[in-house]
């Protein structure tokens, strides 16, 4: 994974709440059997609507998306982060993320930035006033920046700690496997196995 | 200070717990299907790494299955690549698989429980967030995004930071009539799509004692709705005698040692929640959604609302393009909403005790000219169920639908789909835009809402359906 430090980028307001994971690529969309090429798929149905956002010249670029409330609900598809990193965007900053989604954003490297839902407004406010217009995500200082306005936001010390570092998760748990195997010797032997198959 | 029975099973399952980091937590079982598994078998591959237990891993075919001319190849090419890598990763690694054709194939959340796979004080993990289903038997199951299938795949175990414990106390008694499925569509809309975020779930109260299993399935299988991690049940004789003499259920001295230490499980008398909401089952009636999350829902006697009536400005701005999406104007009554398709089956709504009551009530009734019904049991099994106790031949008499296995119109990967501007009243968990098939309208509907709607062709109740006998009589 690659480390995430600061970046700076085009901000896209997206003025909706409940931004679903079906929305954010629908269902046909997740038959592909690779991990790349998902762009085509991001918001695909509210792409065919000339004033949706990301159909704006100012927004072609942009990297950061600023969204409503309960952003990333329902479906448990990665390809929801996949689809918005394939298409370029580098962080989410929303007032509130379901936790699948936060969980698969931190796993393949895409900040989900929160921040309270008044600094959205602004953030709004200020990508509306000057479309095209850049938002600076800082892991380090755990920072929103753009034109006048700072605001602090939230990602857990250990996300965050990873992301700096550009960690695999697997990684770090394999190197505990000693613990995982006392685990095994004394898991109940009343547990369920699969195999053999009854 | 006691412990909640969430907390006893995530403490039983930590192999690894360090300050300021999240707990490292075992998995007893791990279900994968076709969709989120690919790139993570393609992930082991790249790393050579193996499945460290192919014993507690199990796998099916359900999102991508066709439900008609299953003698046949599956027509789209896409799918039938995605099924196929399934088919060639389970090989390779060494993993059960019960692929189209297979006598255990289905739903794989119907398929856990079914083959006694699910039991009480597990975690269990699916790259599928209706995993919460399994949560109806006392158990930790929630669903995981493609890395952490991985991550499963390769360790066993999944690093967690322990959610906060919520309780929701059912209080009354749900009246005749009234449903789980109504109980926990009233209860996402009290609580919102968001109410449960951060939480794992308790469903507690003599309401919740009451149902059955598949009930209680339906209750844990919507948890996600409303962004619960988890939602659970105690485990009770209700579960014990569901689960005994499963396939894989503990058998002999294993089975009692088993109950003794379910029974351990159940929240102790002064364990405190970090949360506690009450809902009142008396007051539940038939409920519908009129919007596009499962928290925009109404009493089905009631009427479409208007934008307006909400004081939160994101909910105004989502009403109003909800009813534009949904093609409804404010004030019109729900049971004037025509609809042309429904959709009984699903992992919330797909078991047999949900085809039983669907035949019932389809008794001496035929589908309505217009509408079409989709009857789609939730595995193999059930459907062979079913067509013993004769419901498939109810079903078709009535003139609906009778299908083969999968997770058919609950989402747009299989051929049944809606078509733009086409409107269903579904069993299944969610109605975003377009989830069905692209502009296809969803109304979240219990069975017997299901199938008095497909009767009528517009939604309704079985008390509808009832007046509809009488007048007939």
């Amino acid at each position: 994974m690659e480390k995430f430090t600061a970046h700076t980028g085009v901000g896209a307001p997206l003025r909706r709440s409940n931004v679903d994971t079906d929305q954010i690529i629908p269902a046909v969309y997740l038959k592909r059997v690779t991990r790349t090429g998902f762009e085509d798929g991001l918001f695909s149905a509210w792409r065919n609507d000339e004033s949706f956002v990301l159909n704006q010249d100012a927004y072609t670029n942009a990297t950061v998306l600023v969204a409503g409330p309960d952003f990333g609900t329902g479906s448990s598809r990665e390809h929801a982060v996949w689809a918005l990193m394939d298409y370029g965007f580098k962080a989410v900053i929303s007032p509130r993320f379901a936790d699948i989604f936060r969980g698969n954003s931190g796993k393949a490297g895409l900040v989900a930035a929160q921040v309270d839902e008044d600094v959205v407004e602004q953030l709004w406010a200020y990508l509306e006033a000057d479309p095209g217009a850049s938002i600076t995500v800082d892991l380090e200082s755990r920072t929103v920046r753009a034109g006048d306005l700072e605001a602090p936001f939230h990602i857990d010390d250990y996300t965050r700690w990873r992301l700096l570092e550009g960690l695999d998760d697997v990684a770090i748990t394999l190197s505990h496997d000693d613990d995982i195997s006392a685990y095994e010797a004394r898991r109940p032997a009343f547990k369920p196995a699969t195999l053999p198959a009854r | 200070m006691g412990k909640t029975l969430a907390e006893k099973i995530w403490d039983d399952h930590v192999v690894r717990s360090a300050d300021g980091e999240p707990d490292l937590l075992y998995i007893d079982l791990h279900l994968i299907h076709e969709v989120t598994s690919p790139q993570a078998f393609d992930g082991l591959r790249l790393s050579g790494r193996p499945v460290r237990r192919p014993d507690l891993t199990l796998a099916t075919e359900d999102h991508n299955i066709p439900t008609t001319d299953l003698d046949k190849p599956i027509a789209d090419l896409v799918s039938r690549t995605q099924v196929e890598t399934l088919r060639r990763n389970a090989e390779e690694f060494g993993v059960r698989l019960h692929p189209m054709g297979d006598i255990d194939q289905g739903i794989v959340h119907v398929v856990g429980p079914q083959l006694g796979l699910t039991q009480p004080g597990m975690t269990i993990v699916c790259g599928d967030s209706h995993t919460s289903t399994h949560g109806a038997f006392g158990s930790i199951a929630f669903g995981i995004g493609t890395s952490e299938v991985e991550h499963v795949l390769a360790t066993q175990s999944l690093s967690q930071a322990k959610p906060k414990m919520m309780a929701v106390e059912v209080v009354g008694d749900l009246p005749e009539g009234s449903t789980a499925k109504d109980l926990i569509l009233a209860l996402i809309t009290q609580e919102t799509t968001g109410g449960g975020q951060g939480y794992i779930v308790e469903y507690r109260g003599d309401a919740i004692r009451k149902l059955s299993m598949e009930a209680r399935m339906t209750i844990c299988n919507m948890s996600i709705e409303w962004g619960a991690k988890a939602g659970l049940i105690a485990p009770d004789d209700t579960t014990f005698d569901y689960l005994q003499g499963r396939p894989h259920a503990p058998q002999g001295e294993a089975w009692d040692e088993a109950v003794a230490y379910w029974r351990s499980l159940g929240t102790d008398d002064d364990a405190v929640f970090d949360k506690v909401v009450t809902i009142d089952a008396s007051t539940i009636t038939p409920f519908v959604t009129w919007g596009t999350n499962p928290g925009q829902g109404v009493a089905l006697s009631g009427d479409v609302p208007d934008p307006a009536s909400f004081e939160d400005p994101n909910e105004r701005v989502a009403a109003e393009r909800a009813l534009e999406y949904m093609g409804l104007t404010a004030g019109t009554p729900m049971r004037d909403i025509a609809v042309d398709t429904v959709f009984i089956g699903s992992c919330t709504n797909g078991r047999i005790e949900d085809l039983r009551v669907a035949a019932s009530l389809f008794e001496g009734h035929k589908v309505a000219e217009g509408t079409r019904v989709l009857v789609v049991p939730g595995s193999v099994r059930v459907r062979l169920q079913a067509e013993q106790e004769g419901l498939d031949v109810v079903f078709k008499d009535a003139g609906a639908e009778w299908r083969g296995a999968g997770c058919s119109m609950c989402l747009g990967m299989n051929p049944d789909q809606l078509t733009p501007g086409e409107r269903s009243a579904s069993t299944s968990n969610r109605n975003f835009e377009g989830r069905q098939g692209k502009g296809g309208r969803t109304h979240l509907v219990s069975p017997e809402v299901a199938v008095a709607t497909g009767v009528l062709g517009h939604l309704a109740s079985p008390a509808d359906l009832q007046q509809l006998s009488k007048a007939g009589a």
